[in-house]
């Protein structure tokens, strides 16, 4: 069921591999940001499908556009933000060239969105109820009372204990760990196919994180919701993900099967990231850390963005951007290390 | 809740306390009340009669003492100008302002407010911008300029509205309307315009700025992400925000409105509050003036008082049982 992201031939993303349409399909996606000294390039080239009920791991540092492509999917960057390239299509659908009003339709109704923040996601003047029953009303069109029925339901579903009293608090009533609960219900309240869970789990201890992430992969089994997880947590992505998009300067430079990302990263970049993971068994004087940090955008270097930071960049690397080119089974990177050599000219 | 209550009550008791004591005050600098009372020719023995009738030989603290014992019953003695109570005095006039004040008051919010709600959302419009240009215009505009402004044109020019006075009213027990008869009405048009429209442009401004500090929020965004349309974002969620320090902005300005009234109801011959406040001060009537004083205050005062208290309706996170603060309910 694994869909690899894309072939080798730049700027011409494969069809799926597998006959099964893709929830979503991210095809060469770039965004822009026009300002006084020119355009911008945010994110260029972007090209991932997720498949129905998969969980996809968005992981890089910030600033490396992950959460650029997640607003682009449910259509909320923010101005002057704006899609430059590509096609992102929803269940055979194209949604990015849709009308305002049709993308609302989407908005909510198809895709489901999860913030960072839990605490500032929620109207502090509206219960949550209120908030669950505008929403389900709205989407599917139900009379106050079965509106009501499926937000106790949808309450349950996420598991905040009591719900028939808690429908009617407040947002500040909440722990933060149940206020997100709150929030993963609004997400699933029209019964999307897809959630942007745009790092979900952040602004919550640590403790309450685990719950988050096994609640979202159940849901995610239960109702073969797909989920586009963005966060720079690795541990996250370990625990969740079924397939993993590395990014870096606004492009991604790996994708492929969670273990297979983690285990045996094939892009330097990646494994400097899985270095930087502390580790509780080997305790080190010092924490690993990849040297130099993310170029600006008004900075790109020429070639591989990364090749200044990286220690395996030869001559090629600093002329030639890398495509993202499959390098095993279901795996894909943009690294000259393995199309050919970081020496010779292609 | 009711300790929040109490303790409101407490602090604007001891504001009035204060203001009484001023307004008091004004009675022993401006001169002997006999001197003013009693003409020339007055014997020794009607001057030491009128002081003891006064009251004016007990002690400092026992005159204030009556005085605020006095005041709290509405009884702020007798003018000097035309011997009548002044409490009857500022009955017939209150209702008069009042009636100005709370229809520029729903004029400001009926206007004020879609105007800043829309010129918030479509902020680079050339609407938008007209307006905002407008409202910097009303702002600086000067209301009397204005009143003799909408009298000429209006009343002079083209006749259609009336320049001075209240039209004909009905009195519904003590209260005297204008609002139910259609000169009364006609006669309310220009100054409560005049009157409103530095409020207008306030709302407007406050709303605009709330607003676009509001649409730059996570749970609007959330809202979006949600789907929900445009005007359930902008009309439930992004105003019902910006209503705190609407609340908050009018309650005091219903307060300054009535205290300064005075300008427009000087232009508009508007027989209030403001009026008779000027008469008394061209006449050296100081038990109006002292009585004045007190009014206003105890209107202001009362309305801060409300305005606490409607905070705890508008934002539940006020109204949370034990501190004021919000309580987080283990979950």
């Amino acid at each position: 069921m694994m869909l690899t992201a894309s072939s080798g031939h730049k700027g011409l993303p494969s069809m799926p591999a597998v006959s099964r349409t893709p929830v979503l399909s991210v095809r060469n996606v770039g965004v822009e940001f026009p300002t006084r000294h020119g355009l911008l390039t945010a994110t260029e080239g972007v090209s991932f499908d997720i498949a129905p009920g998969e969980i996809l791991g968005m992981v890089g540092e910030s600033g490396a556009g992950k959460s650029l492509t997640g607003m682009s999917v449910i259509g909320l960057l923010e101005p002057p933000g704006r899609l430059s390239a590509g096609e992102i299509w929803l269940e055979s659908e194209r949604i990015d060239t849709l009308s305002l009003r049709e993308r609302q339709r989407v908005r909510g109704r198809k895709i489901g969105a999860i913030f960072q923040d839990p605490l500032t996601s929620l109207h502090p003047l509206f219960t949550v109820g209120k908030q669950l029953c505008e929403t389900i009303r709205y989407h599917l069109g139900l009379d106050k009372k079965a509106a009501r029925a499926r937000a106790l339901e949808l309450l349950n579903q996420v598991g905040i204990p009591g719900a028939e009293q808690r429908i009617d608090h407040y947002p500040h009533q909440f722990s933060g760990g149940m206020r997100q609960r709150v929030v993963i219900a609004l997400a699933l309240a029209a019964g999307p196919s897809l959630i942007i869970a745009d790092e979900p789990t952040t602004a919550l201890d640590v403790s309450v994180q685990a719950q988050i992430t096994a609640l979202l992969k159940q849901l995610c089994r239960e109702n073969g919701t797909a989920i586009l997880l963005v966060t720079h947590d690795m541990g996250v992505i370990a625990e969740t993900a079924d397939r993993v998009a590395v990014m870096y300067a606004g492009r991604v430079v790996e994708i492929g099967p969670a273990l297979d990302v983690i285990q045996r990263p094939r892009h330097p970049y990646t494994q400097g990231l899985m270095n930087s993971i502390p580790s509780l068994k080997i305790r080190a004087e010092a924490l690993n850390q990849i040297d130099g940090s993310m170029p600006r955008l008004d900075s790109m270097p020429q070639g591989c963005a990364f090749h200044p930071r990286c220690s395996f960049a030869g001559p090629r690397c600093a002329k030639q951007r890398p495509p993202l080119a499959a390098v095993g089974e279901n795996m894909s990177a943009a690294c000259w290390l393995h199309q050919g050599g970081v020496n010779g000219d292609a | 809740m009711l300790a929040f209550i109490l303790r409101r009550i407490a602090s604007a008791a001891g504001v009035m306390l204060t203001v009484a004591f001023l307004a008091f005050l004004i009675f022993r600098f401006v001169g002997d009340p006999v001197d003013m009372m009693l003409n020339e020719q007055a014997t020794q023995e009607q001057r030491d009669a009128l002081r003891e009738r006064l009251g004016l030989n007990d002690s400092f603290l026992i005159q204030y003492g009556k005085f605020v014992a006095r005041a709290a019953h509405g009884d702020f003695g007798i003018s000097f100008r035309n011997q009548q109570d002044v409490s009857t005095l500022i009955g017939e006039r209150f209702p008069a302002t009042l009636e100005l004040v709370l229809v520029a008051t729903a004029l400001s919010l009926i206007i004020g407010i879609p105007l800043g709600v829309i010129t918030a959302i479509y902020r680079r419009s050339v609407l938008a911008e007209t307006v905002q240009f407008a409202s910097i215009v009303g702002v600086s505009l000067p209301s009397f300029a204005l009143g003799i402004f909408l009298i000429l044109l209006f009343s002079v020019k083209l006749g259609w509205l009336p320049a001075f006075g209240r039209g004909e009213t009905v009195d519904i027990g003590f209260w005297s309307t204008g609002l139910l008869t259609s000169s009364g009405r006609r006669a309310l048009i220009l100054p409560s315009i005049t009157l409103a429209l530095f409020q207008i442009t306030l709302v407007l401004r406050l709303v605009r700025a709330e607003m676009l500090e509001t649409l730059r929020t996570d749970f609007i965004k959330f809202a979006r992400a949600r789907g929900l349309p445009n005007w359930i974002i902008y009309f439930r969620h992004g105003l019902r925000n910006c209503l705190m320090p609407v609340i908050t902005i009018t309650g005091m300005q219903i307060g300054n409105l009535i205290a300064f009234a005075l300008i427009t109801e000087t232009v508009f011959q508007w027989p209030g509050m403001g009026m008779l406040f000027i008469q008394a001060v061209t006449f050296v009537d100081i038990p109006v003036m002292a009585a004045y004083l007190v009014i206003v205050s105890f209107i202001f005062v009362a309305l801060n008082t409300v305005v606490d208290l409607l905070y705890g309706f508008v934002d539940p996170r006020l109204r949370a049982k034990g501190a004021m603060g919000a309580s987080h309910a283990a979950a």
